[in-house]
């Protein structure tokens, strides 16, 4: 099936191209601006960044449709941001204030968003393969044409989880769009020491699911293969599974010495960067002048800045509080 | 030497390695990395790639293959990175090595040692904070440890290295780094099963584990000091077996007891403490036995949630007096 796709790398038109690098350089901005909160204490337990892989999040849930479900990993600020939860309550949620998205009780790792349809940040590895295929098979069985969009690391592909969802999938023919972010590096594992086959695309079409690998560093080419992918899930087709190949820039969490790669292969990736690499092909094009991007930055910097005006000003849920929510408050149905 | 919780556990496994050929390591990034918290530090170096084994993401995975190798006479210990994710190899755990020698009839072992990280704390939330002993202390076969101070992180898990059933080791988290401990360069072991008096006191007994026994202690000598009360403090140690006669023993003497852990109030140790004195105790009781636990919730990440989701020593402090003046 991976064979001889060709995915579009020419550029959409100047307006969405705009639009894709706003959303790419709000997730870096965001996330560099967190990474400085936490080292000034204002954030603090984990915080696993997305830098590098910007254009994944922001090419795939491109081309998904509003009503679409997401399920992410801890890994996830960048897929929240990008889904339409807004940056205020997502920074309010980093500071654990009780006007943030999971009302600060989960932190970074467990961003939740009902409205958005986004369904966490799950912070066990392979956690959110099952429930993807729950949410699948609801709107499957409800006879609703959504499309579950589930993002996860190729670290997951080791789980028998990962395994149980391919294989149910398939088999039932669920619309679920498989978003497997291959940075290559499980915390300090590299694939290949963790795989014995290391083509994920391989492994989904073992199970009968179309796999197609995508450049994860070109947001162009992450959106038109997910358009592609999404138009098949949500024609009935069955799941769909890309591997977007792609590299995170930064530790695993926040601090890690990163002896298990090299400074030079680090450097080769960053000449990938997927926001500089679409910024000069767009000014090459002529669709990006430098006054546009300072616009974009400055719209982003003020947004992030907003943000953090938000949750510096925002609450600790009341201590009463603390063991609402374990059950429901509403009468059994 | 002096060292820490952390390091002590690294020397036991460095020690254990070296005197038994059959002592392996697997886990995630343990080998390479070190262990996220570099438990294992220095483990590949020292013994090479076939005894300190990275594994890919397969919690089930890695204990089974412990089971099996334990089944034929090898002794491996394998890591869950963080004691939150055992859930993920729980059915290994309870229905395979808790039953592995009633299954054969006494005619196989399974001297297996899942080392697990727990503990709150460390802002950590709901997944990376548990303290998940108590869903083992219930299963026939298995036996539990948890080490409170450095001398026991080594004696503790060197004796349940060299236990012939399966133990599963909690190691709390928060006190890696925080507390050090000059330890005799001698082979030493602690016994599992024998819990230790911590400090001798006549008034009330504290009886406690792991990551609240430094708090304990604390609130110990707060109520010496400002209310002239003697709290003896017994460190339970092992979870399973639990030392009957240590805990009925400073019940006795003391007719008062509290009873405070990390983990949850509802099926936690505590309840099991309870009911072993009210059973045969009960006549030496001048005051209900009470319990300091968690709260019955998650472990939020907001700061103050968590705070006051957990036992500190305030608490500890407060729910002494109470139960002095009952
Ligand atoms: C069940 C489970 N096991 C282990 C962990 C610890 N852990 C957190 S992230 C991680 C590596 C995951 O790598 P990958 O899936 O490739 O995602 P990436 O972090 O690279 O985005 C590990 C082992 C966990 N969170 N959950």
């Amino acid at each position: 099936m991976a064979a001889g796709i060709e995915f579009t790398t020419a550029l959409p038109d100047k307006e969405h191209s705009l639009n894709l690098l706003h959303q790419m350089i709000r997730v870096r901005r965001f996330e560099e601006k967190s990474a400085e909160l936490y080292s000034a204490g204002k954030i603090r337990g984990f915080l696993h960044l997305y830098i590098g892989e910007e254009a994944v999040a922001v090419g795939a849930i491109a081309a998904l449709d509003p009503d679409d479900a997401i399920v992410a990993t801890y890994r996830e600020h960048g897929h929240a941001l990008v889904r339409g939860i807004s940056a205020n309550s997502i920074m309010a949620e980093l500071y654990g204030k009780q006007e943030g998205c999971s009302h600060g009780r989960g932190g970074s790792m467990h961003l939740f968003d009902a409205a958005t349809r986004f369904y966490g940040g799950n912070a066990i590895v392979g956690g959110g393969l099952p429930i993807a295929i729950g949410l699948a098979l609801a709107d499957k069985l409800q006879g609703r044409s959504r499309v579950t969009a589930c993002f996860f690391g190729e670290g997951a592909v080791a789980e028998g989880e990962f395994h149980e969802c391919m294989n149910l999938a398939a088999l039932w023919k669920l619309p679920v769009l498989f978003c497997c972010e291959n940075n290559l590096y499980a915390m300090g594992t590299a694939l290949k020491r963790s795989e014995s086959e290391v083509d994920l695309c391989l492994k989904a079409s073992s199970y009968e699911i179309p796999a197609w690998p995508v450049d994860g560093m070109d947001v162009v080419a992450c959106e038109d293969a997910a358009q592609k992918a999404v138009l098949a899930v949500r024609s009935g087709e069955g799941p769909f599974f890309l591997e977007f190949r792609t590299y995170r820039f930064r530790a695993h969490s926040m601090y890690d010495p990163q002896l298990y790669r090299t400074k030079e292969e680090v450097e080769e990736w960053k000449k990938r960067d997927p926001i500089s690499t679409f910024e000069d092909r767009m000014h090459q094009r002529k669709i990006l002048d430098d006054d546009e991007l300072a616009g974009i930055e400055k719209q982003v910097g003020s947004e992030i800045a907003e943000a953090i005006e938000f949750a510096e000003a925002g609450t600790w849920e009341p201590i009463e509080a603390l063991t609402r929510f374990v059950y429901s408050e509403r009468p059994a149905q | 030497m002096e060292m820490t919780y952390i390091k002590a556990i690294n020397s036991a496994l460095m020690e254990e390695m070296r005197r038994d050929e059959n002592v392996f390591m697997m886990g995630e990034d343990v080998g390479e990395l070190g262990g996220a918290f570099k438990a294992t530090e220095g483990l590949l170096e020292a013994f090479g790639e076939e005894r300190v084994i990275d594994t890919p993401i397969s919690e089930a995975l890695i204990v089974g293959a412990g089971i099996g190798a334990a089944v034929l006479g090898m002794r491996p210990i394998v890591e869950m990175q963080f004691a939150d994710f055992i859930s993920c190899a729980f059915d290994q755990i309870v229905n395979m090595a808790a039953t592995t020698r009633y299954r054969h009839g006494g005619r196989a072992e399974c001297p297996l040692v899942v080392r697990a990280p727990s503990g709150a704390g460390i802002h950590g939330a709901l997944f990376h904070s548990q303290n998940p002993e108590a869903w083992f202390t219930r299963v026939p076969g298995l036996k539990v440890v948890a080490p409170a101070t450095v001398y026991d992180a080594k004696g503790l898990l060197k004796a349940a290295i060299r236990d012939n059933n399966p133990v599963i080791y909690f190691e709390h988290k928060r006190l890696y780094r925080s507390i050090k401990e000059d330890l005799p360069d001698a082979d030493f072991t602690v016994p599992i099963g024998a819990a230790e008096i911590r400090k001798e006191g006549t008034d009330l007994s504290l009886i406690t584990y792991g990551g609240t026994l430094g708090q304990s202690l604390d609130a110990a000598k707060i109520v010496e000091k400002e209310d002239g009360l003697a709290v003896e403090v017994l460190d339970l140690r092992t979870l399973l077996p639990l030392d009957r006669d240590a805990i009925l023993a400073t019940a006795r003497k003391t007719g008062k007891v509290l009873v405070v852990h990390e983990d949850r109030l509802t099926g936690g140790i505590g309840g099991e403490v309870a009911a072993i004195i009210s059973e045969h105790a009960f006549e030496f009781l001048d005051g209900p036995v009470r319990r300091l636990c968690a709260l019955d919730t998650h472990v939020a990440f907001s700061p103050p949630l968590e705070e006051a989701i957990l036992p500190n020593t305030n608490k500890i402090v407060d729910a002494i007096r109470s139960l002095a003046a009952y």
